[in-house]
């Protein structure tokens, strides 16, 4: 751990110096084809000096995101209102706006009130209005949480826009040594923040269940290792440091055990290790290649990629009694599944025609969909929500985090300015 | 003649014994002057035994240079088709010189693993490590020991070539020996 102190004062330094370079925008190239038209009106100002964020512009962009909904632009809008009593349904009907969010933003002390009220243009009634507190510093995050609620009162599905991702870029260095970061941002990319800046490689990242601590393969010390790494207080541990592979850490869900690969005993195999006690427990045993193990929400059984059959293709690992099953027949590749929260959707990378693809797996109609049409897609993530996958896919010779719906009809891009980027992994929902 | 000077000792210790006998000196004197005389006869043998052994090393490491520059001209970077982890012909024939180079030393390598973008990471990083496996299984049947070789995957986040495209990747499925 000798490394430490100079990695944590990178660390520092990075997050000072790469705010700006690193951040992400997003394109939209696919949305859905009777989007919601929804009309979000600037939220009314109550405080001294320059409000902290456009609360209105943030949820905006949320629910375009989303491909579920259409904004309409503020310059079409007849009238602005910030109270209930200022509402003339005949301004938003004129622009056939179907819903309208309003509202007002204020400060006291150093916290920060936001109020909205959410209409139904066509019933003329208000459907819903709700309120969140917090530190001003928090603003725009409070702000995703107004989107997650106006989208979970018109779909019916909570949002997973209050939400991180982690992801690693790349800044290739003519001649020299490139270097990787790990960094967290928003789920929209905004706000990043560099975690971690390295000459060697990082892979992997994933995060606990309770979203307060992550995990990453980093070859920091000429070599591969797994790390822990608490969010709040910068606190790093390294937890394997075994001759051959150490990769693909995953969180169980009740987040006391980390499944992994090591090839300490010979080829890759899945083991478990107790976070507790540090106690190992070797899960597969084949020549073959076992890797990429990620849990079933209920926690009793893994997914893994194994090319035991050949090909690599997606197991089932029970861990009550022991068994191992295929899961996926179509096609002759298929590897790196993620499951979402319902336990019923799989995504993975799929190789059809040559290509890799992200696809979906229904694990009751036992269904491949391909959801991409980009090619070289790896890395999918799925939101907490089960709505979105963002990959890794490329643009001409750079890496960018790309995003689709599960049922492939919204697409978008989220180009970095610089470097390539990779291994976009969507957090769980973020405690309060 | 590098060894003259003292070749040149030895015979001055002799002259002085044999002067010493000619003058008639005590039987004490005469056992002191034929044990130097031993003494002076044991450490030419010595020398000459170590110049010899010198020489030899020195035939030894002008072999082993010739053997290092053979390795080297055939290059420490051995390429793999795709997903597969046979040593191609060109592989094996300069993988070949570095095992008579390492075969007359004891030096260590260390055989990083690489592969071309396609697949997923964790799959790559597998297959590298098999990549490494496949040449170090190759060095140890041919007789060097498994504890000089360290094997390391990196899968695909190494490349030398970046972009994609069959001349990229070619490049980037390698084990490099160091």
């Amino acid at each position: 751990m000798k490394v430490l102190p100079s990695v944590l004062l990178s660390v520092v330094l990075a997050m000072v110096a790469s705010i700006a370079q690193a951040q992400l925008t997003i394109e939209i190239s696919q949305g859905m084809d009777n989007p919601t038209a929804i009309a979000i009106a600037p939220f009314a100002w109550q405080g001294n000096g320059a409000p902290p964020e456009d609360v209105a512009a943030v949820v905006d962009s949320d629910l375009a995101r989303s491909g579920q909904f259409v904004p309409i632009a503020r310059t079409d809008m007849l009238s602005r209102p910030t109270a209930q009593a200022d509402v003339f349904y005949r301004d938003w009907r004129a622009i056939e706006a179907e819903y309208l969010l309003i509202g007002r933003v204020s400060k006291a002390n150093n916290e920060l009130r936001i109020e909205y009220d959410l209409f139904d243009v066509l019933r003329q009634t208000i459907v819903d209005s709700g309120a969140e507190t917090g530190p001003a510093s928090t603003a725009r995050m409070m702000s995703h949480r107004v989107a997650d609620a106006v989208y979970e009162k018109l779909t019916g599905v909570p949002g997973a826009f209050a939400t991180r991702l982690l992801y690693i870029s790349v800044t290739r260095v003519p001649g020299g040594k490139d270097y990787s970061r790990l960094t967290m941002s928003d789920s929209d990319g905004a706000n990043p923040v560099v975690l971690l800046e390295t000459s060697e490689p990082l892979l992997g990242p994933t995060w606990s269940p309770d979203a307060k601590s992550i995990a990453y393969v980093s070859f920091e010390t000429g070599r591969p290792a797994i790390y822990r790494q608490e969010l709040s207080t910068g606190r790093r541990e390294q937890l394997t440091n075994f001759k051959g592979l150490n990769s693909a850490p995953a969180w169980s869900p009740d987040g006391k055990t980390m499944a992994m690969v090591l090839s300490k005993d010979g080829s890759p195999d899945i083991y478990l290790m107790d976070l507790a006690t540090k106690q190992l427990k070797r899960i597969t045993r084949h020549y073959a290649i076992d890797t990429e193990p990620t849990w079933m929400p209920d926690g009793n059984s893994l997914l893994f990629t194994s090319d035991r059959g050949g090909r690599p293709q997606i197991y089932r690992y029970d861990l009550r009694n022991g068994s191992t099953e295929r899961l996926t027949f179509e096609g002759t590749y298929n590897a790196r599944a993620r499951v979402a929260q319902d336990g019923r959707n799989v995504v993975m990378v799929h190789q059809q025609d040559g290509r890799f693809h992200i696809a979906l797996l229904d694990l009751v109609t036992n269904r491949t969909h391909v959801l991409t049409t980009t090619q070289l897609d790896e890395s999918p993530s799925i939101a907490p929500n089960g709505s979105m996958v963002l990959y890794a896919t490329k643009a001409g010779d750079r890496g960018i985090l790309a995003g689709v719906s599960v049922d492939g009809g919204v697409k978008f891009r989220l180009p970095a300015r610089e470097g390539d980027v990779r291994e976009p992994a969507w957090s769980p929902y973020l405690s309060r | 003649m590098k060894h003259l000077p003292v070749a040149g000792k030895a015979i001055t210790l002799l002259l002085t014994a044999v002067l010493l006998v000619a003058c008639g000196t005590t039987q004490e004197e005469k056992d002191a002057a034929a044990a130097a005389a031993a003494a002076a006869a044991a450490a030419q043998a010595a020398q000459e035994a170590q110049e010899s052994a010198a020489a030899a090393n020195a035939i030894a490491t002008v072999d082993q240079a010739r053997l290092e520059e053979a390795a080297a001209a055939l290059g420490n970077v051995f390429y793999f088709e795709y997903d597969s982890t046979n040593l191609t012909p060109e592989a094996l024939a300069a993988l070949d010189a570095h095992i008579a180079a390492l075969q007359t030393s004891t030096e260590e390598v260390r055989l990083q693993g690489h592969t071309d973008e396609r697949g997923t990471r964790e799959y790559n990083l597998a297959l590298g490590e098999r990549r490494a496996i496949s040449v170090r299984d190759y060095m140890v049947a041919n007789g060097i020991e498994s504890f000089r070789i360290e094997t390391i995957s990196y899968g695909e986040e190494s490349p030398v070539a970046y972009g994609s495209g069959d001349g990229n990747w070619a490049q980037n499925r390698r084990v490099v020996l160091e």
